[in-house]
């Protein structure tokens, strides 16, 4: 199996799905004729020309609303983002517009639309370019929220979001987009709303969805060689569709659970999962559900700092030990 | 058809159709537009702003009756604004506008029952009483809204433009706004998009004098239309009292976007007699004389008939029939809306997601819902 990197994986998705359909167009800042921002989009102007690989303005209200009214009327609009952390000047567009218009038509009007690009810290950029919106988007009915942590998920699940009807909001991670992963030739597609077990374990089970299902990966393999704890990570791969089904399986087997995410703690997509974990499995639980988040301010720009401010392994080490006290 | 050019100094108005009458007022019945529609044709433009009328005039009384809930922006004083421009599309032609919406509904031809049933909240609305006021939407007629955000609308009305050309259709996409709109950046980003990829949109702007209830003076620097010529689009004025003229106005626009797919900015002076909405009691901004002058004076539908009168093609006895007919259309609709149930709590999820909607076809696991 041929071993992509996670741009790359993007990437063909977005060639395959703009192949596949002639309705579907890209765009965004820089997308074309620079390549784009972080390279993702590389020769798709060159393959498919100007009317499917569009450059935009500076203008992200302007061209989120304005393809949210194209895909009313049919057209499949693939729309990057080149920070998610942009999202709020469009936050009207994507929130009134795109999240209820086929509720308030009464389902009359659809709105196929994807949002695509990097939503993470760890970058050293500061405040305003490092957020992690997935619980604010996750909590409009209307809209679903993807989070891929590998290439192959990556390219599955883009896929799956530009077939979607409804809009999808698909979160990317800058520090990601070099990482490679073994990516079937083959076309294939993961269907949003699926986790993924990411890693067999038996005393504890870290829910995760991103980057940090990566460090978890590293965290897990550090607690089973100096401390022979043996923890399962499932990730979550969508938060919205949620894959409960999947965390409350693990629960079961572990009886002890540790969320992890890149996100500040108040109303967290964690603390939404603790609540369903303690409804729906209460009596499974050896301990009280444990929650790894980023230090509770902005995202703070120096760089050896900023790095304890975020999950990383050592965090999630002493958090999964705290959690098995 | 005369098509208007992107001038630079000057508004691109319907001069090219204006002629003087006799009492000095510009007369445009004569604009090409115009003179090509027959006596039954004017009748039922006619129509149609007296039902718009009818209807707005009887979804307040049912406000006030409590039987319907919150906002109420009422179009009484600007229907020839929305007949006369809807009046004018074709099959590939759209309309998007903001929550001032219940004219263009009824301009595009949408039924009077499910917009009643829709302001009473009911299961037969147009939305299935999930919208209310602001967000009447028919597709199948090419109106897609009804948008209850100062301007969050207009890119959509971008997007519909940018589909048009996409597909190859040669349509247009009238993207209505009203004067208090034009201060949103958004529809600064709107307006940039469109005259850049050269969409077939018209902008117009529906200057009712008041953002709520802070005047145009007080609110907007500059003319309105003017600003168009920052993007290097043709723009205009009308006086949004008379069919005609915006009719005239707008048919060039219009051409200008759906044969050569360039962008247009046209203001549209016009007048609401009722408040904001149905809760601005209407006495701390603007005098009464102010509103009686321009109903005595301006009153769209009467300076219609007046013209249809003089023209001979409607007398008294069939200009009272038709508003006979309006109010007891309106009344059947109030009726058909106080019959009808109301939504059921099951109702509440549904169309939030197309996949919810359509299990068979879904493709995603997992919940969608967290109830």
């Amino acid at each position: 199996m041929p071993s992509i990197q996670y741009r790359e994986a993007i990437r063909q998705a977005l060639a395959e799905e703009l192949t596949n359909d002639p309705n579907v167009v890209v765009m965004g800042e820089e997308v074309a004729q620079f390549d784009g921002a972080y390279k993702v989009t590389e020769g798709l102007l060159e393959k498919f020309g100007p009317k499917r690989i569009v450059d935009t303005p500076i203008s992200e209200a302007g061209f989120i609303g304005m393809g949210v009214g194209a895909s009313m009327l049919g057209i499949r609009p693939v729309i990057e983002l080149m920070f998610w952390s942009f999202y709020s000047v469009a936050f009207d567009q994507i929130l009134n517009n795109a999240a209820n218009i086929r509720y308030m038509s009464g389902g009359q009007i659809q709105c196929p639309i994807v949002i695509r690009g990097p939503a993470n810290g760890g970058t050293n950029v500061g405040a305003t370019h490092s957020h992690t919106p997935e619980n604010v988007l996750a909590s409009h009915p209307g809209v679903k929220v993807v989070v891929p942590a590998t290439p192959y998920d990556a390219k599955g699940l883009l896929k799956s979001a530009i077939r979607d009807n409804d809009p999808v909001m698909f979160l990317e991670n800058t520090l990601l987009y070099g990482d490679r992963g073994e990516v079937p030739a083959e076309e294939y597609l993961v269907p949003l709303g699926t986790a993924d077990i990411k890693r067999e374990g038996s005393d504890l089970t870290i829910v995760s969805y991103g980057r940090p299902v990566l460090q978890s990966l590293t965290a897990a393999n550090l607690l089973q060689k100096e401390h022979n704890i043996s923890a399962e990570i499932v990730d979550l791969r969508s938060i919205r569709p949620l894959d409960m089904d999947s965390v409350l399986a693990s629960v079961r087997k572990t009886h002890r659970v540790l969320i992890v995410e890149e996100q500040k703690p108040f109303c967290g997509v964690g603390a939404q999962l603790a609540f369903m974990i303690q409804g729906e499995a209460f009596d499974e639980l050896d301990a009280p559900v444990a929650r790894l988040t980023n230090i509770d301010a902005p995202s703070i720009y120096s760089p050896p700092v900023e790095a304890e401010q975020l999950p990383n392994p050592q965090r999630i080490l002493r958090a999964a030990l705290g959690l098995l006290r | 058809m005369p098509v208007p050019l992107a001038l630079n100094k000057k508004p691109s108005a319907a001069a090219d159709h204006t002629a003087r009458t006799g009492t000095g007022k510009p007369d445009h019945s004569g604009a090409p537009v115009n003179s090509a529609l027959s006596p039954a044709q004017k009748v039922e433009l006619y129509r149609r702003m007296v039902r718009i009328r009818r209807f707005e005039e009887r979804s307040l009384r049912a406000y006030q009756a409590k039987k319907i809930g919150g906002f109420l922006h009422l179009y009484i004083g600007q229907e020839a604004v929305a007949v006369g421009c809807c009046s004018l599309m074709g099959k590939d032609d759209h309309v998007i506008t903001a929550y001032r919406d219940h004219g263009h509904a009824i301009a595009v031809g949408m039924e009077l029952n499910p917009l009643m049933a829709e302001l009473y909240g009911k299961a037969t609305g147009c939305s299935k009483g999930k919208g209310g006021s602001m967000h009447f939407f028919d597709p199948t007629r090419n109106y897609w809204g009804g948008h209850g955000i100062v301007g969050g609308q207009v890119p959509l009305g971008v997007g519909l433009a940018y589909a048009l050309k996409y597909k190859g259709l040669k349509g247009a996409c009238m993207t209505f706004m009203g004067d208090g709109a034009v201060n949103q950046g958004v529809v600064h980003e709107s307006y940039n998009l469109a005259a850049l990829w050269e969409l077939p949109v018209v902008f117009v702007i529906e200057n009712n004098g008041y953002s709520m209830g802070t005047s145009q003076a007080r609110s907007t620097a500059g003319e309105l239309g003017k600003r168009a010529e920052a993007y290097d689009m043709a723009w205009g004025v009308c006086e949004g009292h008379d069919l005609y003229e915006v009719r005239a106005s707008m048919a060039g626009f219009l051409e200008l976007a759906r044969a050569k797919s360039k962008p247009s900015i046209v203001e549209i002076r016009t007048y609401r007699y009722r408040g904001h909405s149905v809760a601005d009691p209407d006495n701390t901004y603007r005098a009464k004389q102010e509103v009686e002058e321009y109903r005595r004076t301006k009153d769209p539908i009467q300076v219609f008939q007046n013209g249809l009168v003089a023209e001979k093609a409607l007398d008294a006895a069939l200009a009272e029939r038709i508003d006979a007919e309006a109010r007891a259309e309106a009344d059947l609709a109030a009726e058909f809306a106080e019959a009808s149930p109301f939504p059921d709590a099951s109702d509440i999820q549904k169309d939030v997601y197309w996949e919810a909607d359509n299990p068979s076809q879904r493709k995603s696991g997992g919940r969608l819902f967290f109830d």
